[in-house]
């Protein structure tokens, strides 16, 4: 039987317009070759840039802002869909082919009811009366776990949580019986509980309903659990095209192999030290508010070692790093730095508290200062805290960026040349400048590609292996911590529901949120998604 | 209540409380500058007779709260006071003008909304091409200009190059509808022409922010056709901004007409505030101004409230 | 980077303007007030640009207005950014009560258009060149306030100046070098269109005879003087209003240019 779907040697272009330089034309795919039969789903994997999104939405023969089709052929049932005119393009668009977007929240229009944008398609193309349609969306909704199926679609968008938009999203492609969906990181901007929620409903009403799926991701271990076939791009270039245990099990390229085996970083848990940060009992809330953020919070972190801090987002674990740096003074509790007491504010701490505490962030990007070079970001500290200056603070900034693996040719460029790996590594080496006791790391990879994002762990192990500088490590990621920590502490709603040292957090017995926020963690093999979902105690957080 | 009630009341109650504050800083404005009102009103070479009866006409000798509160309570059982030049009733010679003054920015307004609106259409659906670019680079030079350059301009060339109309709007009570049209053409081809540009390009922006939202490209990835994408998924959604950017520029047009009734000689609201600034009649100007301000922060409380009504967050909440 | 015909244009008129501004007293080939020839002739070869409504020379009076026009648009600018973006500033930083007062009497300021409330104000002051320079200062002081308020709170909200403030930088520090550096391409626009928008009020003002007053002469008044004249066919009110058009056209365009090339500016060299 021929394929429902095949792409031959296609190629994408845009024009760019980089400021000041004459338009020119950038390359975003090509010549790839890839094909999807009835009912099966192939995932499309790579990292920002790979060209994911753009294959995917020509199986609609349709690009984003600019992009152009130039080459090869996308034969969609039998025809080429490349070369058809704007007529034949719409009544293949929400009829054969359907899509589901990253953000559902932006997706779907504010000012009309989920309902009447569920079934527009249907009535659209004249495929079902509106009874029909409704009927049909009703029945969709309640296969996606939604809540009241019956009554779901009079809301608005902006009345449900994201977690049930994204679920809308799929009943609206679901609806007018397509051949094929695209669903574009439809879990990517998802807390991880809700995010296997999303999955296994959307998996589920693949199989019900008997689509095939194109799925796009980033995340190896998600797509590992819907897909059939996987393809691997980078740089809108083929690396590695094959059935999906094929690619898991025994990949055939090295940067397969890399993506397989990101964070399975070994790292052993380190003996018992003398704490250098000890947070107890510690309460805040937010000015004009009435809700305690952080409720009788107690940590303590060993000198030269890393507290992992884990949850979900509205947990708690960002406020407990601003409540740490003063940012945010406690109403109740103390914390203890170095063998002295902290003060709750910013403005009343001694210089020295300052420097021995500082912070990375999540995102780079805005960390730094853009009309300040590299020199100047990573020598501020070292001129503000030791009054360098002059030749003795360019080199120590020079031995800052071997350090972190940067070498030569840095020191002289602006963040807005550097990738951003390399901004998150200049934002260390401006932690390290202060020679801090501890550093606070906010999410400090998460908006990073798997890859780099584990390069950056290795780094900040090794450092401090050199440095003896401990870490709190805030993160929603519990690979990372597994990755980082010596000891953990899982917050949620507030509160701090489990703490102890790697070992014991992650041995059983655990409370039902330890259980639930471990389990669902995609594991990189096939089948964890049913295994995980019979075994699971608690529903997630986000329903 | 719905709560769209209760933000809209608040919206309007804000606006009151507004125009009150306003009213006090016209009134401090002009008389509790530094210096003497009636010195300055006189002039230097002012006998102090004179100058002892404008204080006491003026009711200077009264602490200055007395005199606010007199004023107010008198502009809100509607008397103005008279005016100091000839003593004629204000809240009259206003009757008379404001008229004259809403019929001439009313035409303005039905000539300039839907032009301003089309061309804003059109200059968004041909965003980055020709049409585009004419039409922006064009509105984006009208909008360097004074209204009085642009209205010169406007007289040049339509009564001396193509003698078509005449250089001066005289209206007098008892004209007829269209004679009345005819005076009012010149200065209305001016405002339409000052405001045409402002509201043409913040129609466009706010059509082109609707249309390049994900939920459109949703509308497109559905295979709907390109007027079902605009009417159902962008009109509703631009219709909001769209008002405001209307009404917001109504305000403007308000203001504008100040300047072309001087230039017209058109006997209006604007040009009787211009002629008794110079004269240094001082209860004119309070009232006059007020009015004007009156105008415009009712104009920005309506689209303020067209934006929350329209609002489906706020007319649907959770 | 090269530069675009438009601002070339526009950076070339602007500085034509500023010349003449600058040199008026020697380039204009006769005095301000000196009547010397018939009413309203036409251009010719000793009246370049023709005479007014009492014979004076039209290109000295516009070579003169233009040096009154700048002059007092350029001071009334100067004063509305350095008040307004000071306070917009330290709005930003500071917060609290300081934010709100100042924020709420820019918002009473600003619910009433410009022009009445200098027209009220003018009612009862004395008009002359400082009167003039402050009112049209104080009042668009409320624009820059403003627009630097909001550009200072977004970058105050920026990751880097939270990390200068737990470094411990003082209050100085973050304003003029965290601050100050990403503020400053679109701080530097606004000074262009609040220049041009000082021009147009100045003239207006004193088109409505409320502005410049004799024997001092600016193109807003030249175009009341001259007027009449076009009832007559007599182009001499156009002159001075093409200037002001012109003027304003002009530096519209660099600061078009300006805010273009800094917003796409990279790394920040050269800016």
């Amino acid at each position: 039987m021929a394929d429902l779907l095949e792409i031959r040697n296609l190629r994408i272009e845009a024009t760019s317009y980089p400021p000041g330089e004459p338009p020119r034309d950038v390359v975003l795919v090509d010549n790839v070759s890839v094909s999807v039969a009835k009912g099966k789903v192939l995932g499309l994997i790579g990292e920002s840039g790979a060209g994911k999104s753009t294959i995917g939405l020509s199986a609609m023969a349709y690009g984003r802002g600019g992009v152009r089709l130039t080459g090869g052929q996308i034969i969609l049932n039998g025809r080429d869909i490349r070369g058809m005119g704007p007529a034949g393009l719409r009544a293949l668009r929400g009829r054969e082919v359907t899509y589901v977007a990253q953000s559902a929240a932006a997706a779907f229009n504010p000012a009309k009811r989920l309902m009447e944008q569920v079934i527009e398609t249907t009535l659209s193309h004249g495929l079902m009366a509106r009874a029909e349609a409704e009927a049909r969306a009703v029945m969709l909704f309640g296969k996606l776990g939604l809540p009241n199926p019956e009554t779901f679609g009079n809301r608005y968008p902006h009345q449900v949580s994201g977690g049930q938009l994204q679920r809308a999203m799929t009943a609206m492609a679901l609806c007018p019986k397509p051949d094929l969906v695209i669903f574009d990181e439809p879990t990517t901007a998802l807390d991880v509980t809700t995010q296997i929620d999303v999955l296994a409903a959307i998996k589920e009403a693949i199989h019900d309903t008997g689509v095939a799926a194109l799925y796009i991701t980033h995340d190896l271990a998600v797509v590992a659990q819907v897909a059939d076939d996987i393809l691997v791009l980078r740089q809108g270039k083929k690396v590695e095209y094959g059935p999906v245990r094929q690619i898991i099990t025994d990949p055939h390229e090295d940067y397969t192999r890399a993506l397989v085996s990101v964070r399975s970083i070994d790292h052993e848990e380190k003996a018992a030290a003398p704490a250098v940060l000890s947070v107890q009992n510690v309460t805040a809330r937010y000015k004009g508010t009435n809700f305690d953020v952080l409720k009788n919070v107690t940590v303590d972190l060993p000198a030269g070692q890393t507290l992992a801090v884990v949850g979900e987002s509205g947990s708690g674990k960002s406020t407990l790093a601003r409540a740490i740096t003063g940012l945010l003074p406690p109403s109740q509790g103390r914390i203890t730095f170095a063998g002295r007491a902290l003060s709750g504010a910013l403005q009343e701490r001694s210089k020295d508290d300052l420097r021995e505490l500082q912070m990375i962030y999540q995102m780079a990007d805005t960390a730094m200062n853009p009309r300040q070079t590299v020199g100047t970001i990573i020598g501020r500290p070292l001129e503000f805290y030791f009054g360098m200056g002059g030749e003795a603070k360019r080199r120590r900034v020079q031995e800052l960026l071997d350090q972190i693996e940067m070498g030569k040719g840095y020191i002289d460029r602006y963040p807005a040349e550097l990738s951003g790996g390399q901004k998150q590594r200049v934002c260390i080496a401006r932690a390290l400048a202060a020679k801090p006791k501890l550093i606070i790391c906010d999410e400090v990879t998460s908006a990073l590609d798997p890859l780099v994002a584990d390069g950056i762990l290795k780094l900040l192990l090794n450092l401090q292996a050199q440095e003896h500088v401990a870490y709190l490590f805030i993160t929603h990621d519990l690979a990372t911590v597994k990755a980082i920590a010596d000891k953990i502490a899982v917050m949620y709603r507030g509160q701090v529901v489990r703490y102890g040292s790697k070992t014991d957090v992650l041995t059983p017995p655990f409370d039902d949120y330890t259980d639930l926020l471990l389990s669902s963690v995609p594991e990189m093999r096939l089948g964890w998604l049913e295994e995980m979902l019979a075994h699971r105690k608690m529903e997630s957080a986000g329903n | 209540m719905h709560p769209i009630l209760k933000l809209v009341a608040q919206r309007i109650a804000l606006g009151l409380l507004l125009l009150l504050a306003v009213s006090l800083l016209i009134f401090l404005g002009t008389e509790a500058l530094p210096g003497d009102v009636a010195q300055a009103i006189l002039g230097q070479s002012a006998t102090p007779e004179a100058l002892a009866n404008l204080r006491e006409s003026l009711g200077l000798n009264r602490p200055a709260y007395v005199r606010y509160f007199d004023w107010l309570g008198g502009i809100l059982t509607g008397d103005f006071g008279v005016a100091l030049t000839n003593g004629q009733d204000i809240g009259q010679a206003i009757g008379q003008r404001l008229g004259n003054t809403l019929f001439l920015a009313a035409c303005a307004a039905v000539i300039s909304v839907p032009l301003a609106i089309l061309l804003g259409l059109i200059a968004a659906r041909y965003n980055g091409r020709w049409p585009d670019k004419v039409i922006s680079g064009v509105t984006l030079s009208t909008i360097s200009l004074p209204e009085f350059v642009a209205a010169y301009f406007v007289i040049f060339l339509l009564t001396q190059v193509f003698p078509i109309f005449q250089p001066v709007a005289m209206v007098f009570p008892g004209m007829g509808f269209w004679e009345r049209l005819q005076a009012v053409a010149l200065p209305v081809i001016v405002l339409v022409l000052v405001v045409l540009a402002h509201m043409m390009r913040m129609t466009r922006a706010a059509i082109l922010n609707v249309m390049q939202s994900a939920y459109i490209e949703t509308a497109e990835l559905k295979g709907l056709s390109p007027m079902r994408v605009i009417w159902q998924h962008a009109f509703p959604n631009a219709i909001a901004p769209i008002v405001s950017v209307v009404v917001l520029n109504l305000a403007y047009l308000v203001v504008g007409v100040v300047v072309v009734e001087v230039v017209f000689g058109y006997n209006a609201l604007g040009q009787y505030l211009v002629d008794h600034v110079a004269k240094r009649d001082l209860p004119v100007v309070q009232a006059v101004g007020l009015i004007f301000a009156a105008v415009y922060i009712g104009l920005n409380i309506l689209a303020d409230v067209i934006g929350i009504v329209s609002n489906p967050r706020l007319r649907h909440p959770k | 980077m090269k530069m675009p015909l438009s601002a070339l244009i526009g950076l070339i008129l602007t500085g034509l303007f500023l010349f003449c501004a600058i040199f008026a007293q020697w380039i204009a080939p006769y005095p301000l007030d000196a009547v010397i020839g018939g009413v309203w002739e036409a251009p010719s070869e000793r009246h370049w640009l023709g005479t007014d409504t009492i014979g004076r020379d039209i290109l000295s009076r516009m070579i003169y207005g233009g040096q009154i026009t700048i002059f007092v648009a350029l001071a009334s600018s100067l004063l509305s950014f350095g008040l307004g973006s000071f306070l917009g500033f330290l709005a930003a930083v500071k917060g609290g009560w300081i934010d709100q007062g100042v924020s709420r009497l820019v918002d009473l300021m600003m619910a009433i258009p410009s022009l009445i409330v200098a027209l009220v104000v003018l009612s009862v002051l004395p008009i002359n060149l400082t009167v003039l320079i402050m009112v049209m200062g104080l009042l668009d002081a409320t624009r820059v306030f403003r627009l630097s308020r909001a550009v200072a709170m977004d970058i105050t909200v920026m990751d880097y100046v939270e990390a200068a403030k737990l470094r411990g930088e003082g209050q100085s520090w973050i304003i003029f070098r965290e601050i100050l550096p990403n503020a400053l391409s679109p701080l530097v626009a606004e000074f262009g269109l609040r220049f041009i928008f000082a021009v147009l009020f100045i003239s207006t003002l004193s088109f409505l005879g409320l502005g410049i007053q004799p024997p001092l002469a600016d193109w807003g008044g030249m175009v009341k003087e001259n007027k009449d004249g076009l009832i007559y066919g007599k182009s001499a009110a156009l002159m001075p209003a093409l200037a002001i058009a012109l003027l304003a056209i002009s530096v519209n365009l660099v600061a078009d240019w300006i805010l273009s090339r800094t917003t796409s500016l990279k790394g920040g060299r050269g800016g």
